[in-house]
């Protein structure tokens, strides 16, 4: 059924019924998780005791908001820390691999590729899990072998770095490609016909047409790496990052202070994402 | 362009690749395997060997467990399918211009947002002190409180929500890219809703199809948080056991082995659906 | 009229909001007939087309195929069948099941479907065809195979939507010719939309000229050509000198109109249309005018007019001289004799051209 072929209306009211149905299931449990961030009381549940901002700015027990409680500040920063790397490293990797798969044709190109896509279809669980064991014996073998210590390659930061840049990677891939496959070569050839070098040709001519797909990949990789949580899970040493944070207050049950985080996090991510759609819309 | 200008520039773009996949995919992969090969047999000394999963197959704890996420990752997918694919074909062909870009969007959003912040709506709705529960109780449904969380049902419906945005986004794409008129010639030769959708439409989006069969079923196969928080602590999930060991445990031999069993039926299920609806990974993921 | 015509459309409208795109249109076909809609993009001849097919309702008016109403019923029910712009050919099907479509669905055993499938393709001249893949043709076969796909259904209409246009130009002369004949060879009625003269006039028995939701004229193509009923088709249709300017006489269906630039032009109206004063135009086809080198050789009893030659553009059979009249400066593009007379025109050459009136075309300009 398209909009121009003729159906009957109970057929057409029922599908919107379930499209609206839909859409209410997908708003729900972010709605109900952003009001309680606003309930005057230390359970995020019924009954609804009154409007309160004391979650987001309050300092006094039990009542302490977002912003005086240390642990969280601290996973945000460490959030963001590892999103940063995450993010700088899967861009360049991205880009670089974009040019390697669409600008040149070598033996081995399609079984690369293939491996290129695998990280999509491996559970993040057992990313982290191998990581985790492959660094572990390289550090005991190191260890033994020198007698130094080798902490970068125990579970911390850079193992959780390079555990969701591992497959984070993939999709800056995925999304530089699909851009560069629309450039025009000729463009570049126009810019080297009038003297620019290879180079300068392409960062000139190459890069900033790519600017939206680089942009778009960055922040899709920000996003990614903090919401991450499987492969972090298995990774993480004494530094949490927020997901991890939050996922240990609400394993022991926790106070409205988790929705007021949440509802920071949906309108940061969904801020983000919309730039991110704008800017590359912009663009194109 | 087979100057050694040009050779140069192409192994500087082939190096991180390599680096990555070698150093962070590859050999970490076969280090788990070797690990999960090994016996523990002293302090620091091991054998090769499969007791590993000689173990798995000797407990049924385990391997039903692993039966049980794989059923119940399956079951996710079809039902993300089921009722995905009405919403993608919606936004696809029934809207146009800004209705579809908003229905997209608003698709979207709790895409970028944190999967525990969607579990954690879930807890607050499904929960015995809950808004459904309550919901319910004010007109008059049910008598007293009644615990939604903590069954597999919670869990079905945690996951499908995680997991359906990313059945609908390839979905869309693909049915974006069937030309109107193909339906419209399906319509004009005299047939009719039913046989449009079984020989036009679904044909087109099999590519899509099966890219958001296959990441919904990773999704659902790989996941810890949803069912260890919607489905309680007695909630088995085969990560779950993959984590215990690894962490709780420390016994990585078993771990690895666990995480190796895991990613076999994970690619063996995925190489499955390829086959069956003769695609391949590059078309469908690659995009 | 003895037949009941194969497709009626009584005073058919269709309105978008508040722009009307089709607007009052009534026409009849009659059966094995091929009837073209000529209009220019934006003239509502895809809107009266899918009204046709089902897949637009008309907000007024009503629409017969064989005598009976299709007001209401669906483009799945109605006894026409249409060959789409880009023909709309199931990739996912190979040859014989994209042609075998419209019989499944009407439920044929297979053995029957397997064999008109296969009678079809051979009437289009594509014999043993049906196992490849759509994108094995080449486009010349793909349109074929599309109006194959119809013609299964035996439908008592076939509608055509520009089906030709994103061929190239020598597939295209080709295809006019092979669409011409492959409806004399299944005598049934076609309705053919293109914004595309030449198809319409090589094809058709007759054409409609569709302009802003109308008709202006319905006939055959020498009809229109020659004898075009207004300022629209006579510029539409063919290739046509036009100049605007004031009329200065008028006798019955002879006027006499002066150009804004001066030049004296006589020429012939649809009696009763036009009167002396008012803003007329002109159109003179390139090929009505006649060409001589010297004014002996020319009529100058018949107002042979002395012309600069501006540029000569050899085109084969279709070369054009553009001349430059030296008192007014109008320029008039004449089709260039293929006597071999002229062979050594040049450009600043001084040329005579003069026409019969009668071919000459004068339209009130609209909106006086």
């Amino acid at each position: 059924m398209i909009p121009t072929v003729p159906q009957s209306n109970v057929l057409k009211w029922s599908y919107r019924a379930y499209v609206t149905l839909f859409f209410v299931y997908l708003a729900l449990p972010l709605s109900v998780v952003c009001a309680f961030a606003f309930n005057d009381s230390v359970f995020p549940s019924l009954p609804w005791e009154g409007f309160t901002m004391a979650w987001f700015f309050g300092d006094e027990a039990p009542f302490i908001g977002v912003f005086h409680e240390r642990s969280i500040l601290r996973s945000i920063g460490t959030s963001a820390f590892v999103a940063i790397w995450v993010a700088g490293l899967a861009v360049f990797v991205g880009t670089c691999n974009a040019f390697l798969f669409v600008r040149h044709n070598f033996r081995g190109r399609g079984f690369l590729y293939i491996l290129m896509l695998l990280p999509l279809i491996i559970p993040g669980v057992i990313l982290g899990i191998s990581i985790l064991v492959f660094s572990s014996t390289v550090a005991n073998t190191l260890e033994d072998a020198t007698g130094l210590w080798f902490d970068g390659l125990r579970p911390g930061l850079i193992l959780v770095i390079l555990g969701q840049f591992s497959f984070i990677t993939t999709f800056a891939t995925l999304v530089i490609s699909a851009r560069l496959q629309k450039f025009d070569l000729s463009l570049e050839e126009a810019a080297l016909n009038l003297g620019a070098t290879k180079w300068g040709a392409v960062r000139q001519v190459t890069l900033p047409f790519l600017l939206p797909a680089i942009v778009g990949a960055g922040v899709v990789s920000i996003l990614m790496s903090f919401e991450n949580f499987n492969t972090t899970l298995m990774l993480v040493g004494s530094d949490s990052p927020l997901t991890i944070t939050m996922f240990d207050k609400l394993k022991h049950g926790s106070t409205p202070v988790l929705n007021a985080v949440s509802l920071l996090l949906i309108i940061c991510s969904a801020g983000l994402g919309l730039i991110s759609l704008l800017f590359q819309r912009g663009k194109s | 362009m087979t100057s050694d200008k040009s050779k140069l520039g192409f192994y500087l773009l082939l190096a991180p690749l390599l680096l990555w996949l070698v150093v962070l995919i590859i050999l970490p992969h076969i280090g788990l395997f070797f690990v999960s090969i090994s016996e523990k047999v002293g302090v620091r000394e091991y054998e090769t060997g499969l007791g590993n999963y000689a173990v798995f197959f000797n407990e049924p704890l385990y391997w039903r467990t692993f039966a049980r996420t794989a059923i119940m990752s399956i079951s996710t997918t079809a039902l993300t399918l089921i009722l995905g694919f009405p919403i993608a074909y919606y936004i696809a062909k029934m809207t146009r211009g800004r209705t579809k870009t908003t229905l997209f969007l608003m698709c979207l959003i709790p895409f970028w947002v944190s999967e525990l912040v969607r579990t954690f709506g879930w807890m607050i709705l499904l929960r015995e002190t809950g808004i459904i529960s309550n919901a319910l109780q004010s007109i008059g449904l049910i008598s007293g409180p009644v615990e939604f969380l903590y069954n597999d049902a919670a869990i079905m419906v945690g996951l499908v929500y995680t997991s359906i945005l990313f059945m609908i986004v390839p979905l869309v794409t693909t049915l974006d890219s069937l030309d109107d008129s193909m339906i419209e010639a399906g319509y004009d030769l005299g047939g009719n809703g039913v046989s449009i959708l079984r020989e036009i439409i679904i044909p087109h989006a099999m590519p899509g199809i099966v890219s958001g069969c296959i990441v919904v079923f990773m999704l659902s196969l790989g996941n810890y948080l949803t069912p260890i928080l919607l489905g309680g602590k007695d909630s088995l999930w085969f990560t779950g056991l993959i984590y215990t060991q690894f962490i709780t445990r420390f016994n990585w031999e078993l771990g690895s082995a666990f995480g190796f069993l895991l990613l076999a039926l994970s690619s063996g299920i995925v190489f499955l659906g390829l086959k069956l609806s003769r695609q391949t990974l590059t078309e469908t993921m690659g995009r | 009229m003895s037949a009941t015509p194969d497709l009626e459309c009584i005073d058919l409208t269709k309105d978008f909001n508040d722009f009307r795109a089709v607007d009052q249109v009534s026409f009849d076909v009659p059966p094995g007939s091929f009837f073209s809609i000529l209009g220019p993009s934006g003239c509502g001849k895809t809107t009266l087309l899918r009204m046709i097919a089902g897949f637009q309702f008309p907000t007024s008016g009503d629409l017969q195929i064989k005598g009976k109403s299709m007001i209401g019923v669906g483009p799945n029910k109605r006894p026409v069948s249409m060959v789409f712009q880009h023909l709309a050919l199931f990739p996912m099907m190979n040859i014989g099941e994209n042609v075998g479509f419209g019989l499944r669905q009407r439920g044929v055993n297979k053995s029957e479907i397997k064999t008109r499938v296969e009678r079809v393709l051979e009437r289009v001249g594509l014999p043993g065809i049906t196992d490849r893949k759509v994108d094995q043709l080449s486009g010349g076969q793909k349109q074929r195979v599309a109006i194959a796909r119809c013609m299964v259904l035996e439908p008592d209409v076939l509608l055509l939507d520009e089906p030709l246009g994103a061929l190239d130009l020598k597939l295209r002369e080709h295809m006019k010719v092979e669409l011409k004949s492959l409806q004399a060879e299944f005598n049934t009625t076609f309705v053919y939309i293109t914004h595309d003269q030449s198809e319409a006039l090589v094809m058709s028995d007759k054409i409609a000229v569709m302009n802003k939701g109308r008709f202006d004229q319905i006939g055959t193509a020498r009809d229109l050509y020659y004898e075009p009923h207004s300022a629209f088709v006579a510029g539409f249709v063919g290739d046509a000198n036009r100049f605007e300017g004031k009329v200065t006489a008028v006798n019955g269906d002879a006027v006499e109109v002066v150009t804004d630039k001066g030049l004296q032009l006589k020429a012939r109206t649809i009696n009763g249309t036009v009167a002396a004063g008012q803003r007329a135009q002109v159109f003179i086809r390139p090929e009505a005018i006649r060409l001589a080198q010297n004014a002996a050789d020319a009529d100058l009893g018949a107002d042979a007019r002395n012309y600069t030659v501006q540029s000569v553009l050899f085109n084969g059979a279709n070369s054009l001289a553009i001349l430059r009249d030296a008192v007014s400066g109008e320029i008039l593009n004449v089709t260039l004799p293929q006597t071999g007379t002229f062979l050594g025109l040049n450009k600043g050459d001084t040329v005579y051209a003069q026409w019969n009136p009668q071919q000459a075309r004068c339209y009130l300009v609209e909106g006086q």
